[in-house]
This record gives C-alpha cells, sequence and structure tokens, in this order.
C-alpha cells in the first residue's frame, strides 16, 4: 500500500468488519465485496431482499432557476417529463456523442435536481456540468453528506414499511419521498440496480450505520441479507443493466448499447444531439446477452467469434445462480446480434459455444 | 482444521496417499478465498501429471484459479461428480471435493511438501500479509 492513496471507507465500514465482509477495492473505494457469499446473497434478493450500503456512489444537486435548463442541457432524456418526486434514468453525453455517465435524475423541487452518479465518475461528472453551466445554477458535489442504503427484493417494502409512516404501496418505481425512517430524515426512491422491486435510502452519514443495523434486525425475519458488490454486480447483469466502464464508455453510444430509448430527440437541444442524431443512423455494433453451454465464466475482455472469426469482447460476465448458467454482455456486429445466433467465447485457450439471447436474462414477477 | 495425515502446496493443493494412489483437491483456505465456485476443469482419466504443473482449474464468480498438481503421476480416477455439483468444493474441501487421483511416481516428492501444521502458519502469514482479505 505504500504511496497508494488512502482508500475511502463508507461510514459503515467498522460495522462491515465485525460482521465479516470480505472486501474488494472498487473507484477508489473499499467496499464490502461479500458477507455470506456471492450466491447466497444473489438469491436472498431475488427470493426475499438484501440490504447494500452503497454509499460510494456520487451525488450532485443543482439548484437555483437556472437548474431546469441546465439539467435538460446536459442529459439526454426529458425533464419535462418529470415533477416533484419524480427520477428518471438518463445519461450525460460528451459532445461527440459518447457516454459521461449514466445517471438517475431526481426531480426535488422545480428548482432542485438531485442526481446519484457512479462513483468513479463523479468528479468528471461535476466538471462536466461546471463547463455547461453558463447560467450560473449553484452546482454542488454532496456525495459525502449521504450514506445511500439499497433494500432491494420481493420483500423490501414490507421491510421498510415497519420503520416508516409513508405509504410505501402508493410509491411507485422511479418516484420518491422525503420523509423519515426509523425517525431518520430520509429521502426514499423506489429505484435499484437489481432487477428486483426495492427502495433507495440517502440519510445523513452519522444516522446510516444506526439505519443500517436497524434494516437487518427488522428484516431478518423476512430473509434479509446483508449484500456486498460481488452480489450487486451479478444482479445487475442478470437484469441486463449496463455498468459504466464495462458496456458503456465515452466511445460507446447509447444506440448500441441498447439505450437509445434514453434520448429524447423532441425535447430541443441538448448537449451531443447533433452526434448522437447521427449516431442512431449508422450503429455498427450492438451490445447483446448470451448464455454459454457450460459452466465456465466468460470474463470481461475475453474475445467472441462468430462463424470462427473473431466477432467482439464480452463486457460482463458471470454465473447466474438464478438460471444456473453462464451469462454474459457482449458486442456483436449488428447483423450478428440477433437472438439464437451462435457465438463461441475464447475461455482461457479453449473455444466454448453460446447462444446470443434475450435481455434481461431474468425479469422480477411484479 | 487441517487433517494430520495430509500434505500441503503453497498454492493450496492438498495430497495424501492410500497405497500408491496420491488423493488430490483444493485447501479450505483456497476455497474460502475463491468463494462459490460455480465451475472446474479436470484432467481426463490416463493423463500424466508433473508435480508443480497446472492439472485443471476451480472458478469461482470472483476468480478463476489454477491448480497445480502436489505430484506426479498418472490420472487413475476424476471427482466427475463436481462437474454437476462444483458448490461440494466450497462445503467439504478436505473430503468428498477431491479432485483426482494419481498413482504417485515417485513418494518423495511428498517430503517438498508441506505438514498440516507448517501450513496453517503459511496461511496465517498470506492472512495477514492481504491484511483486510479475511478476519
Amino acid at each position: 500500500m505504500n504511496g497508494a492513496p488512502a482508500l475511502h471507507r463508507t461510514p459503515l465500514y467498522d460495522l462491515h468488519r465485525q460482521a465479516g465482509a470480505r472486501w474488494v477495492h472498487f473507484a477508489g473505494w473499499e467496499l464490502p465485496l461479500e458477507f455470506s457469499g456471492i450466491l447466497d446473497e444473489h438469491r436472498a434478493v431475488r427470493e426475499a431482499a438484501g440490504l447494500f450500503d452503497v454509499s460510494h456512489m456520487g451525488e450532485i444537486e443543482i439548484r437555483g432557476p437556472e437548474a431546469f435548463e441546465l439539467v435538460n442541457e446536459i442529459t439526454v432524456n426529458d425533464v419535462r417529463r418529470l415533477y416533484p418526486g419524480k427520477a428518471q434514468y438518463s445519461a450525460l453525453i460528451y459532445e461527440h456523442g459518447g457516454f459521461v455517465d449514466d445517471l438517475v435524475v431526481h426531480m426535488v423541487a422545480q428548482d432542485w435536481f438531485f442526481l446519484c452518479v457512479n462513483a468513479a465518475n463523479q468528479h468528471k461528472d461535476y466538471q462536466h456540468i461546471l463547463r455547461y453551466n453558463r447560467r450560473r445554477a449553484t452546482v454542488e458535489l454532496t456525495s459525502d453528506r449521504y450514506v445511500q442504503l439499497a433494500l432491494q427484493g420481493p420483500r423490501a417494502q414490507e421491510i421498510l414499511q415497519r420503520l416508516t409512516s409513508v405509504d410505501l404501496a402508493g410509491l411507485r418505481p422511479f418516484h420518491f419521498v422525503d420523509t423519515e425512517v426509523a425517525n431518520v430524515a430520509a429521502r426514499v426512491a423506489r429505484t435499484g440496480y437489481t432487477g428486483e422491486d426495492g427502495f433507495e435510502i440517502y440519510v445523513d452519514p452519522a444516522q446510516g450505520p444506526q439505519l443500517w443495523t436497524i434494516l437487518l434486525e427488522i428484516g431478518r425475519d423476512y430473509g434479509l441479507k446483508p449484500c456486498g458488490l460481488g452480489a450487486r454486480n451479478n444482479l445487475r447483469l442478470e437484469a441486463g443493466l449496463p455498468l459504466y466502464g464495462h458496456e458503456i464508455d465515452a466511445s460507446t453510444s447509447p444506440f448500441e448499447a441498447g439505450l437509445g430509448w434514453l434520448v429524447k430527440f423532441d425535447k430541443g437541444d441538448f448537449i451531443g444531439r447533433r452526434a448522437l442524431e447521427q449516431a442512431q443512423q449508422r450503429v455498427s455494433r450492438r451490445l447483446v446477452g448470451f448464455e454459454l453451454h457450460s459452466r465456465a465464466i466468460a470474463r470481461e475482455g475475453y474475445e467472441v467469434l462468430v462463424d470462427g472469426r473473431p466477432a467482439g469482447w464480452v463486457t460482463s460476465g458471470t454465473f447466474s445462480p438464478v438460471l444456473d448458467k453462464s451469462i454474459g454482455l457482449c458486442y456483436l456486429p449488428w447483423d450478428k446480434a440477433q437472438p439464437g445466433q451462435a457465438i463461441q467465447v475464447l475461455i482461457r485457450g479453449r473455444l466454448v459455444d453460446g447462444v446470443v439471447v434475450a435481455t434481461p436474462f431474468y425479469r422480477a414477477r411484479r | 482444521m487441517y487433517p494430520q495425515h495430509y500434505r500441503f502446496t503453497k498454492e493450496h493443493e492438498w495430497v495424501y496417499v492410500e497405497g500408491d494412489v496420491a488423493v488430490i483437491g483444493i485447501t479450505d483456505y483456497a476455497q474460502r478465498e475463491l468463494g462459490d465456485v460455480v465451475y472446474v476443469e479436470l484432467p481426463e482419466v490416463g493423463q500424466e501429471l508433473t508435480a508443480g504443473k497446472v492439472l485443471g482449474s476451480v472458478e469461482s464468480v470472483k476468480a478463476v484459479s489454477d491448480v497445480y498438481s502436489p505430484v506426479s503421476g498418472e490420472v487413475v480416477e476424476v471427482n466427475t461428480a463436481l462437474h454437476q455439483a462444483p458448490e461440494k468444493i466450497n462445503q467439504d474441501p478436505h473430503g468428498e471435493a477431491w479432485l483426482v487421483k494419481v498413482r504417485l511416481r515417485d513418494p518423495a516428492e511428498l517430503d517438498r511438501l508441506m505438514t498440516a501444521s507448517e501450513y496453517e502458519a503459511y496461511i496465517a502469514q498470506a492472512s495477514q500479509a492481504s491484511g483486510s482479505s479475511s478476519e
């Protein structure tokens, strides 16, 4: 560790250590990789519920009379569709059409937006937004003002309802409310990154450890388990959700990443619009899901072949305990990207057969 | 924890001998480091293994790890049950989840391996060096 920059730790670090977490270094953070085991935690989220400490996620707040115009200019989704208490998945795009980041935009009030961004990108995002802030809205990087907990799974609502007076059944997906959870002021959003129903809860860092402990205590009877980054990555992949730095980056367009639906050309001008209009006309590759006819895992960067020729590479791969199959995402030429297309993945010198399948690999029963 | 009649490698394999057959597996420490095992690659019966060379691999969601043969000899039996139930490696790494049986060519190779108490000291040091990786 000599000479390496100190790793960030969440305010829940000591609790995780006491719980016997195993650790991973991610985006400059030392975070729990697993508690009871990646697959055990994965199943808990699909069958009952899981609790994740995702305090590494970044928050950026944009306020003032100019906030609305700024957010609509820097993101590709249509901010006019938002209203206070509504959130939307969106993207920050460069002028050249590649991703700065993907994010969730929350409208707290007409003149107040709360952006949840990727940990590794938060400083880049902040600088990017400042560059276009000609009208001088108030833009603040507020990541260290929040502990973010993700409570995910079919029993998440029952568990959280025990601790709040807000009627959670009335809180629809991609809506949020400022309320109290266990007598702690909290922003509760019906969002997540697991493909499962659930909530993301933002609280003051000083209250984070207490809320984590109470949720686990109350949730135990419902099958709630503490979960690490390993399960989180597996779950999002099974749900077909992209991860920045893997499926999307500065060289990727939303159209090839299957995120074309985010781009609302009818909303007026926005950063990257011209490049995206062109990108939409010439999509040469597409992000697809695949399954392998082997339990071996196709890891990031492994080569994908079609008809014996190199055709793309794996962006993420794992073993799905729900499907009992090895699954992954990869980029393929657009004419080879149909479900049913036979592929091979080169796994440590061996060609393993697989097939392109539709994503998500897993869809929650609502 | 680590059986007295087993011998161990620095790469976290174990071996014990029944007559002229050596039984080979990976250690409890190794399976804990890997986490949930989802796939194993094993050699064929009849294949010749060389001490210190790769005999196969064990893969978890987290990582894939080569398995090195602690001894030289011909593979006489493979634990094919692991193909369907690789999680046995997490459940019973020193018993049911043996990987291969080998006809031992040179029993002297065993003398170069660690005893149980030496291995325990070795992994205690390894855990310390990796710091936060286990508690």
